[in-house]
């Protein structure tokens, strides 16, 4: 039977689609509104999200699992929607970010542009459905409305950099998803099913030629997610994305980044971990050095941009690089602590990218105006500037920031990114065979030191640049309202590292339940449909 | 009959490739059409090729599965359909509003120097 607790599960999906409905029929010029219906939503997002860790986390589904049948069909014939730790987790990365990014947004960035509210909406519709469903298909369908809002979003403040990079991302992406529709295809072909637990238990029973489809298939489909991924070769996409997109929104896009390793994590852990027959560990080295060569990538990239957008968009480079190469590399323990590299890095990148246009404005806050004024020309109103009162010591303010974030990024002491590189090491350091330390974790740690030593190398230019080498520094104004979500952002990243004990063991748990194939066949495709007697008996 | 699709689908695919490298906007739309074509066609046939055997059946009883085709590549096929076409409406107006703001059909918003 299904108590209302269950119906949560739908949430995620469902009121951001309400919200951006309603959103979309009302006037710009009550922007307050506007504002308020996207912030209650986002805000139920947050809550929902909550209760579904706490769920997850407490025993309410039995082995932790929350399916949701929709439409009331029973399991490999209708759409799935799961719940785990991992999916539970994900969801409330999601909301906290919304809810730093939309926040950021109110003073200005949200009324350079029309239908910004819904379209984030939209975008934290597909986010969340991605997060949620257990079925290919659907996972196409999430991921395009997810796209098509990051569409909208990224030209969000019409200009000419923003149309040339929009361009190239639309073209890209939609490669990426016809190539999506091929793996898909594919994989129907071969097993004859999308439910991604009915593929699971079907994988080690195929014939050889289907096995060998099967295999085709999951590799053109890996392709369209690792173009979201951004690995090496196929995220030069990125930096030009996120360097020209406004920043909150580039906020948004770090997190979709990270939808791509999510549901490699997902697809692979379930389907090719052990237990798979002749499949199992299909694909690993290639994603484990594909991840690596990532890494030196993005560090590269990092050293070479001039500009903070860019620096940016390597550094989530780099981490998506490093996830990628946890995911390949095929260990529980190093899952549970890329899990939490990737909570780390994902606040600290968001924060980043906040901060980046604050700290312009210390750099040229002449330049900064007149940016801003050129951003407005698509509506007739002129975004209010920056009025009322400023924070005051802004400069020591964002000079902190700044100091954090690089701290997170590079993975220095001693904040949450060393905890989350130390446990990269120690996982790598005990491997859970026992027995020596094989020649690919020492690749990988030399890789992510190196890397974090050109973060700090590449960020610490910048903000020698910008604050001590500028000459007449002026103490910009900053909004309460805009220094709030990063500094919120960046007190996650020191929570998670107060906290690091009870997260660990969180994750330890989330990533303990991932390798438990069985668990997901049993409870996705024994879960028993409403039968309509107890519906008739309810009305 | 399969040595047709599969070549059909192989044109359409190739042109489509080679259309997406070009570098004028509307050789990349119309290369994205084609390439979206033939991947519909692809999940089309998915399903196998079957003649004559309808994907659903509204008599009474139960179906015999041997004259029916698979319906699912089918419903998925039109999602597919319906979802390609948005994007590439949106692209279209992402083309035009590029040509209208840089004043070039080229993808990177600038004349290449020769």
């Amino acid at each position: 039977m299904l108590g209302w607790l269950d119906h949560l599960i739908l949430v995620p999906v469902l009121l951001p689609l309400l919200a951006g409905a309603v959103l979309i029929p009302i006037n710009e010029t009550h922007h307050r509104l506007k504002f308020a219906i996207n912030a209650m939503s986002v805000l139920g997002l947050l809550v929902t999200a909550l209760v579904l860790v706490q769920l997850t986390d407490g025993g309410h589904w039995s082995e932790d699992i929350g399916v949701y049948l929709a439409a009331n069909w029973l399991a490999p014939f209708g759409i799935v929607l799961l719940v785990d730790r991992l999916a539970a987790m994900m969801l409330l990365l999601a909301a906290v970010i919304a809810t730093a990014t939309l926040l950021y947004s109110m003073v200005r960035w949200s009324r350079i542009g029309v239908h910004f509210h819904s379209l984030f909406q939209f975008l934290l519709m597909g986010v969340n459905g991605a997060f949620l469903t257990h079925d290919l298909f659907n996972l196409f369908v999430f991921f395009e409305v997810m796209l098509a809002a990051s569409y909208g979003l990224l030209l969000h403040g019409y200009n000419v950099n923003r149309i040339r990079a929009g361009l190239q991302y639309i073209a890209v992406n939609l490669v990426a998803s016809l190539v999506f529709l091929i793996g898909v295809a594919l994989i129907y072909a071969a097993t004859g099913t999308l439910n991604m637990s009915d593929l699971a238990a079907r994988v080690a029973t195929l014939g050889a030629e289907d096995l060998a489809l099967l295999k085709i298939g999951m590799a053109v489909l890996v392709i369209a997610f690792l173009v979201k991924g951004a690995m090496w070769p196929l995220g030069f996409w990125l930096p030009t994305a996120y360097a020209s997109a406004s920043p909150p929104v580039a906020a948004m896009l770090v997190l979709m980044t990270k939808v791509g390793v999510y549901v490699i994590m997902r697809v692979w852990l379930l389907v090719f971990s052990d237990g798979g027959g002749e499949a199992t560990g299909f694909g690993r080295e290639f994603l484990l050095w594909g991840g690596l060569a990532t890494v030196a990538f993005g560090a590269v990239g990092m050293l070479a941009s001039q500009e903070q957008g860019r620096l940016a968009g390597y550094a989530a480079i780099v981490s998506s690089g490093t996830l990628l190469a946890v995911v390949g590399y095929g260990q529980a323990s190093l899952i549970t602590a890329g899990l939490f590299y990737l909570l780390s890095s994902t606040l600290a990148v968001a924060a980043f990218m906040l901060l980046i246009e604050l700290v312009d404005r210390v750099r040229s806050p002449a330049a900064a105006m007149l940016a801003v004024t050129m951003e407005a020309f698509e509506f007739e109103e002129n975004p209010a500037q920056p009025v009322g009162k400023g924070i005051p010591a802004a400069l020591a303010f964002l000079g902190l920031s700044f100091a954090a974030s690089t701290l997170i990024i590079a993975g220095l002491p001693p904040l949450s990114g060393f905890v989350a590189k130390f446990g990269l090491f120690h996982a790598l350091l005990h491997p859970q065979a026992g027995g020596a330390v094989a020649a690919p974790a020492w690749t990988f740690m030399a890789l992510v030191l190196v890397s974090g030593l050109i973060a700090i190398i590449a960020m610490m230019r910048f903000g020698v640049r910008t604050f001590w080498a500028s000459g007449a520094v002026a103490p910009p104004r900053l909004q309460f309202m805009e220094a709030a979500p990063v500094t919120l952002l960046l007190f996650l990243c020191v929570a998670l590292t107060v906290q690091a004990g009870p997260i660990f063991g969180f994750l330890e748990r989330t990533s303990a339940d991932l390798h438990q194939r069985a668990q997901y066949v049993d409870r996705v495709l024994s879960s028993p449909a409403v039968s309509a007697g107890a519906g008739e008996a309810e009305r | 009959m399969n040595l047709v699709i599969a070549l059909a689908i192989g044109v359409l695919f190739g042109s489509g490739i080679w259309l997406v490298l070009r570098p004028r906007t509307f050789q990349v739309i119309i290369g994205l059409l084609l390439m979206s074509y033939a991947v519909n066609l692809f999940i089309f046939i998915m399903g196998r090729l079957m003649v004559d055997r309808p994907p659903l059946t509204l008599g009474d009883g139960l179906p015999d599965p041997t004259a029916l085709t698979d319906p699912l590549p089918q419903a998925l096929v039109l999602t597919a359909i319906v979802i390609g076409f948005a994007t590439t409406a949106l692209y279209l107006v992402m083309m035009i509003g590029s040509r209208g703001v840089t004043g070039t059909d080229h993808v990177d918003g600038r004349e290449s120097e020769e």
